[in-house]
């Protein structure tokens, strides 16, 4: 079927029309590589925000407390209201849904610095904080090791620091390991040195400039009692965390003589959701691109189809020759898709390499850049390529078909007439 | 051979209907010569489309060995052409970006002969005809006898059982014009049917039938032995034009 008459013949009747092919090609290729190009770009957005969150438990949700707006059981409105111990070991006993359960002590960085070691001093976000924070919110050790059960069991004064403290607290050679901070006034050693591996920020302030202590040290080192100022669940496999968020507020409410109704008491945020939103916008983005990029590679498309119609209006005299020497139509059908195929995928895959290969170096230069880029790795997988290729060659036969059924429906002899 | 009964044809020209065969009856034989003449218009090209299976005729019945041609897909009609019928025409068809041998291995192509068979073959042919010296050159390098030679020897590879000729000589000189009626006459003397489309009464002389179309119809069919008689007519009618 496809031998090597049929290639012969589609490279001389390309080749026939040097410019012509080029001018046609250009558009598909033009079609591919902007398709190419905007959906890298899309998904390079899409792995940069996504880098920021990536290590973020989805199934996450936080909790705060405000004050209350509606009367209720003998309290009025405006009441000031705080978590404790009791509510979180009554969750741990009540609600099984729960995968993680960390709450948090936040220090803030109230009156300047905070933090002092020798001459050195800085103001950072203290917090009180459980090991199971570190599976909802990701963080890693780069010197030393995270926080563990231990201390907080043992109440320690150990304490794991961001890297911009230790930048700030010790000299450039100096080990962090095992040094002491004071922090308001309470002496902690350095277990860690902790990297965070997501952009998601809570309580404030820059992630680098944090400094995590046990929980229970922070609430029995500094006289908070049995208060908590927030917590962090994370919701079992199979459990829908928007659920669960409800639950544990009716949970709260009813704990706290909060009236049910009362919207703004209990202060929450749901990482699904915020998932949810981003994923709309991703599959938006990547829904325009392929549409913006499908649109241009028609007009391509068209153009092929156009010169294809043209090419078969030259060769009309030939088609009719060898059909009146035993071509068959389907044979001579074959012959017209196939050159459009031939033309279209040429024209598409060098669209495709260029694509590629400019995206690969916008990604050196973005690699260059640094972290702090919200657009990196602009790629384009091989789920991608592969449809690209489809498109074209669904699209090549498409512009060729309209031109083949054209050609077939000459009839030899109006053919052959043709030549005048 | 060939037994055409009745055949009409029309053309439908926007609005109107050109009504060009108005029943045509004609026996060919095996092995015949025969010429088709006729002033522009007769309906000469129409006839041979339909003898060729190059186009269908509206009425009447078309013997070609014995098998009824009506109402057949392309593709069958394709096939047949392909089998039994050999072209050559007028501006002599070859395919501008093959070379001599390819053009003439090229309805084995389609009778899906391989590549290096057919190409044996078709050298075969041009040597026949004196053009194995050509077989790499491409059509624009050649005079147009020794086109229409390329063009013969294409006709002739698929071993068809009728040549069919349209004006064969007409874009060549005189002497050039002979020869390749000298060929169609050795063709014909292997036992080839030929049947050429021609308006050139010196041509026509060549042949063993002379078949006259007018308006559409026979207007008389002239056998070899009265050709003379036929070229006197035929210088009276030029006269009088």
């Amino acid at each position: 079927m496809l031998d090597l008459d049929l290639w012969k013949e589609i490279l001389s009747a390309l080749k026939q029309n040097r410019m012509r092919s080029f001018m046609t090609a250009f558009g598909v290729f033009w079609g591919i590589f902007m398709l190419i190009i905007m959906s890298g770009a899309g998904r390079a957005l899409e792995n940069g925000v996504l880098d920021g969150v990536k290590a973020f438990a989805t199934n996450s949700a936080f909790f705060w407390t405000e004050r209350t707006s509606i009367p209720y059981e003998g309290f009025q409105r405006g009441r000031r209201w705080i978590y404790d111990n009791q509510d979180i070991e009554y969750i741990r006993q009540n609600v099984k849904e729960i995968e993680y359960l960390s709450p948090r002590l936040f220090g803030w960085q109230q009156g300047g610095d905070n933090t002092v070691r020798g001459e050195r001093t800085g103001s950072f976000n203290i917090f009180g904080d459980y090991p199971d924070y570190f599976k909802i919110d990701g963080w890693t050790p780069v010197k030393g090791r995270l926080m563990n059960e231990i201390d907080v069991r043992q109440k320690r004064k150990v304490c794991v620091i961001g890297e911009r403290v230790e930048e700030m607290m010790f000299a450039k050679d100096e080990d962090p390991i095992g040094q002491y901070l004071k922090i308001s006034g309470v002496y902690f050693q350095v277990v860690g040195v902790i990297h965070p591996e997501t952009r998601i920020n809570i309580g404030g302030g820059k992630k680098e400039e944090t400094i995590i202590i046990p929980f229970s040290t922070m609430q029995t080192a500094y006289n908070y009692g049995d208060e908590i100022h927030f917590f962090s669940v994370t919701a079992n496999k199979g459990t829908s965390v928007s659920e669960l968020e409800e639950k544990l507020k009716r949970i709260l409410k009813e704990r706290h003589k909060i009236a049910p109704d009362d919207m703004q008491a209990i202060g929450s945020f749901n990482i699904e959701a915020e998932f949810k939103k981003f994923s709309a916008l991703f599959f938006g983005i990547q829904a325009l691109t392929w549409i913006v990029g499908i649109g241009t590679l028609m007009a391509g498309v068209i153009g092929v189809s156009n010169i294809m119609l043209v090419i078969i209006k030259e060769r009309t005299q030939e088609i009719g020759i060898q059909r009146a020497i035993g071509a068959t139509p389907g044979k001579i059908m074959l012959h017209i898709i196939a050159e459009s195929v031939f033309l279209t995928v040429m024209a598409g895959y060098i669209g495709l390499s260029l694509g590629v290969g400019l995206l690969e170096v916008l990604n050196q230069i973005l690699l260059a850049a640094g972290d702090e880029v919200f657009f990196r790795n602009p790629e384009v997988n091989l789920t991608m390529a592969l449809s690209a290729l489809a498109v074209l060659v669904f699209s090549g036969a498409f512009a060729g078909f309209i031109p083949a059924r054209r050609a077939i429906k000459i009839k030899p002899i109006d053919a052959l007439r043709d030549e005048g | 051979m060939i037994t055409l009964n009745n055949i009409h044809k029309s053309y439908v020209m926007g609005s109107s209907k050109l009504h060009v065969l108005k029943g045509i009856d004609l026996d060919i034989e095996q092995g015949e010569f025969v010429s088709i003449m006729g002033s522009s218009g007769s309906g000469k090209s129409t006839l041979l489309n339909i003898l060729g299976m190059l186009d269908n005729y509206d009425d009447g019945s078309y013997h070609l060995d014995n098998r009824l041609i009506a109402d057949m897909s392309e593709k069958k009609a394709a096939q047949l052409r392909n089998e039994m019928v050999g072209f050559v025409f007028q501006s002599f068809n070859l395919i501008s970006f093959k070379n001599a041998m390819e053009n003439v291995a090229l309805p084995l192509y389609y009778k899906g002969v391989n590549r290096k068979k057919r190409n044996a073959i078709a050298m075969e042919y041009l040597e026949k005809l004196g053009l194995a010296p050509w077989a790499s050159h491409m059509p624009n390098e050649m005079s147009g006898g020794q086109k229409q030679r390329v063009a013969i020897a294409r006709a002739l590879i698929s071993q068809p059982k009728i040549i069919l000729a349209d004006e064969p000589t007409g874009a060549l000189d005189t002497t050039t014009s002979y020869e390749v009626m000298e060929i169609l006459k050795e063709i014909n003397e292997a036992g080839i049917t030929v049947i050429i489309v021609t308006h050139e009464h010196d041509i026509a002389a060549m042949t063993q039938k002379v078949v006259r179309l007018k308006d559409g119809r026979i207007d008389e069919i002239i056998r070899n032995g009265e050709l003379k008689a036929f070229r006197h007519t035929y210088t009276k009618e030029l006269e009088t034009a």
